[in-house]
């Protein structure tokens, strides 16, 4: 079999992530930013390698689009220079910047629902401070071991799996992308998230 | 009695076979321009042979590893002017390693000691260095032209040392390169006294120049007919530069973000209205609608517009292409949809060359950008397009035998569908049809890049039809060695074919053992190809260079990566440990 070995077998998300800062930065031999750059290695990654047309005689049945999997991405493909994929990068990052990160918070017992963009905080203390004043409301300090001490509130999150989580345990940049509406959890229910159970 | 070739070795100074002297032969050869005239000229016989060596003034040299410095100073040695190209040119798309060589600085140190009095470089990705520029710039006194376009290895500070030393400098001209760039400051460095500035192209870097500097560089250099500024010059400042120099005749904007007063866009508007002689306009970073009027008077004589970093809408371009009736070239981003692209096809009558750019590459859940229908429209607007690059996510065959039939003179066609191995839209069929169309038609094809689900059948007609065809892109393309056969077998005039990602294995390699010879390079990755079909090559044709590239946990006996090039000077000693020579083994 010809090229279009893998360099890992699943999917490497972070090596497929489409990064903004300046080639050669932040980039270790693992992490592969494929925007151009200036990195020694490059993983020839699997999926669209061997789904390629190699030998592709029955064209009916090519399922790529069905492929349920994110597609990965391609090294050096489409093929366009680096300075050219460099200067257009910061623009799309401004376009979504732009647009903004919304998302539903919800409180126990609030007749109807708020939303907030979750691009305009640097991290959750700032996250925290806004749902205070939004809810008129104290939520308490957070600590690994008990969750939100203090009050009877948790802000809580639904992630991309649908599991309800407790705001606060993972790293901010990991929260901003599987963060996809906010609970704030009153009462019993609240006390029950940081107990161990 | 005729020209007697023995009389002529014995006898050197009598009758011979050219009526005129030596020097008026020179003088008849040193009109001629053209590197392939010249090669022509060459072989004729050894007077002509020498005659065409003393005078060529411009080497030009595709390859850097096909020949040394040193054959090439003992057979031109009066040469003030050199192009140099080096790294494979799937290197600009990341598929070659950071050091694989194609050092300029080998070159530069034959230069100092046989072309002391060289005035021009023109560089393309080639690895030059800091020292090397610094190098350049203190010991070549009449140095005037320095080009870089796709280079890499070296910082502003070396920009710094060509301001600094080059007293007689003209052109500077830096695209798209690698740069390390650390500051603007090296605009700083050319002297209050230097004036000879004709060419600045300095839109490839970021940092914020100087601009005081700039403005006063701009204000001595009276002859400064181009000149192509960064995103660091805002308007205000565009607006003052073109008061100082009127002239111009190729201008890049900096950033073109709208901040002005109300009297700062009046000034700007009539600094545009001076601009007379303008026929190239790029730059235009941030271009938006309100400003973009600004332009018009400006765009009369243009005939080379460069919108491919302008996020433009469909109804912006259209209201700046109604003000440009000789436009020749035009780049766009895709941002201008079908719509755009019809507006094209109204407005340039005159069109040759269209380049469309993807503004989202890399995200597929984006419905906009170009179809076939903009690429139609333009073909049945501009009848004398000849040069294409497209990058779209969806074509059909029908489309494509229908622009090659409107548009029959194409020179270059090079059509990306961005998603690999993407058949016809419509039918669902392999993509031959359209390729097969295009050689058929366009019997000047000289370049081809192809896409989209292809089979055998493509190749097949290119190498059928494609007679002038000298370079050749294929990626994710063909179902076996046949393929590639039928390029290597009937494509008399094919010097560049890169290949990437396609089912050709040894067979496929090893036909094109006599072809190989005869063309500039073989690029293969990706490929089935093995390291024994490698070897096997290099054994049986030792004037070739055969080079392989492994990729990290690959099988031993895949060859993922193979550049294979004549050369005259054998395999080269510089190269990196990642480079497997497997030539002179």
């Amino acid at each position: 079999m010809g090229g279009g070995v893998a360099y890992e077998n699943d999917l490497n998300f972070k090596a497929t992530e489409l990064r903004l800062g300046l080639p050669g930065t932040g980039c270790t031999d693992e992490e592969q930013a494929v925007s151009g750059a200036k990195s020694n290695k490059r993983p020839l990654l699997e999926t669209r390698e061997e789904r390629g047309a190699k030998g592709k005689s029955d064209p009916q049945h090519d399922d790529q689009e069905t492929d349920p999997a994110p597609k990965a991405q391609i090294v050096g493909w489409p093929p366009i220079r680096s300075y050219r994929k460099n200067s257009l990068q910061p623009k799309k990052a401004e376009a979504e910047a732009a647009a903004g990160m919304y998302v539903k918070v919800s409180m126990d017992g609030a007749p109807y629902l708020r939303k907030i963009d979750l691009k305009v905080y640097k991290g959750y203390p700032e996250l925290l401070k806004a749902l205070e004043n939004m809810f008129k409301l104290t939520i308490g300090d957070y600590s690994e071991r008990e969750g939100y001490k203090g009050s009877e509130y948790a802000p809580t999150y639904e992630d991309k799996d649908g599991d309800w989580m407790l705001v606060g345990d993972v790293p901010w940049d990991m929260f901003l992308t599987s963060c996809k509406k906010l609970r704030i959890m009153k009462g019993s229910e609240a006390r029950g998230l940081g107990c161990g159970v | 009695m005729g020209p007697n070739p023995k009389m002529r070795k014995e006898f050197p100074d009598s009758t011979r076979s050219s009526p005129f002297p030596d020097e008026v032969l020179e003088r008849v050869l040193s009109l001629l321009k053209s590197h392939k005239d010249r090669s022509a000229v060459s072989l004729v016989c050894k007077d002509w042979y020498n005659a065409e060596s003393w005078s060529r003034a411009h080497v030009f040299i595709g390859n850097c590893y096909s020949v040394s410095p040193e054959i090439v100073a003992r057979r031109f040695p009066r040469v003030k002017s050199v192009t140099l190209k080096g790294k494979p040119r799937f290197s600009d798309f990341n598929l070659v390693p950071e050091n694989w060589g194609a050092d300029v600085h080998p070159w530069l140190a034959v230069f100092v000691a046989k072309y002391p009095f060289l005035e021009e470089l023109r560089l393309k990705r080639m690895a030059v260095s800091d020292e090397s520029l610094e190098f350049l710039a203190l010991n070549f006194p009449n140095f005037k032209v320095l080009s870089l376009l796709s280079c890499d290895g070296f910082s502003t500070d070396g920009l710094a040392a060509i301001a600094t030393h080059c007293k007689n400098l003209t052109q500077l001209d830096i695209q798209e390169n690698g740069i390390d760039d650390k500051s603007g400051s090296w605009l700083s460095c050319f002297p209050e006294n230097f004036t000879s500035l004709e060419v600045l192209n300095f839109a490839n870097l970021n940092t914020d120049v100087n601009f005081d500097a700039l403005e006063r560089l701009v204000s001595r250099c009276k002859s400064l007919n181009v000149l192509k500024a960064n995103k660091s010059i805002s308007l205000e400042h565009l607006q003052r530069l073109l008061v100082c120099a009127p002239q111009l005749i190729e201008l890049g904007t900096g950033s073109f973000m709208p901040e002005l007063t109300a009297r700062q866009y009046a000034e700007l508007e009539n600094s545009f209205i001076q601009l007379k002689n303008l026929n190239t306009l790029s730059g235009l970073w941030e271009a938006s609608a309100p400003y973009l009027p600004v332009l018009y008077p400006a765009c009369t004589n243009l005939t080379f517009l460069n919108l491919s970093y302008a996020f433009l809408q469909s109804l912006e371009l259209e209201s700046l292409l109604c003000h440009c009736p000789h436009l020749q070239r035009l780049w766009v981003l895709d941002t201008v949809g079908d719509k755009g692209l019809e507006a094209v096809g109204s407005n340039c009558p005159l069109l040759e060359e269209l380049r469309v750019f993807p503004a989202d590459p890399f995200d597929e859940e984006v419905i906009h950008g170009v179809t076939e229908a903009g690429f139609l429209a333009v073909s049945y607007g501009c009848r004398r397009l000849h040069y294409v690059l497209y990058f779209c996510r969806q074509m059909t065959n029908a489309a494509v035998a229908t622009i090659v039939q409107n548009c029959p003179d194409f020179t270059h066609f090079r059509l990306c569908i961005m998603n690999p191995g993407q058949p016809d839209y419509l039918t669902n069929e392999p993509m031959d049809e359209a390729f097969g169309a295009v050689v058929r038609t366009c019997t000047k094809l000289q370049r081809l890049s192809v896409s989209g689900l292809l089979t055998d059948l493509t190749f097949e007609y290119i190498g059928q039809y494609a007679k002038n065809l000298e370079t050749l892109s294929v990626a994710f393309a063909g179902s076996s060695d046949r393929g590639m056969q039928c390029m290597l077998e009937g494509c008399p005039k094919l010097r560049k074919l890169e290949i990437r990602d396609c089912p050709f294995g040894n067979a496929a390699l090893l036909s094109g053992l006599e072809k190989y010879e005869s063309m500039r390079s073989l690029w293969m990755s990706a490929c089935n190809v093995t390291m024994s079909g490698c070897r096997l090559l290099a054994r049986e044709m030792p004037r070739l260079n055969v080079e392989v590239m492994k990729d990290d946990g690959s099988d031993e006996s895949q060859a993922d990566k193979v550049y294979v090039y004549r050369s005259v000077v054998g395999p080269r000693r510089d190269a990196p440990p990642c480079v497997l020579n497997l030539s002179g083994l």
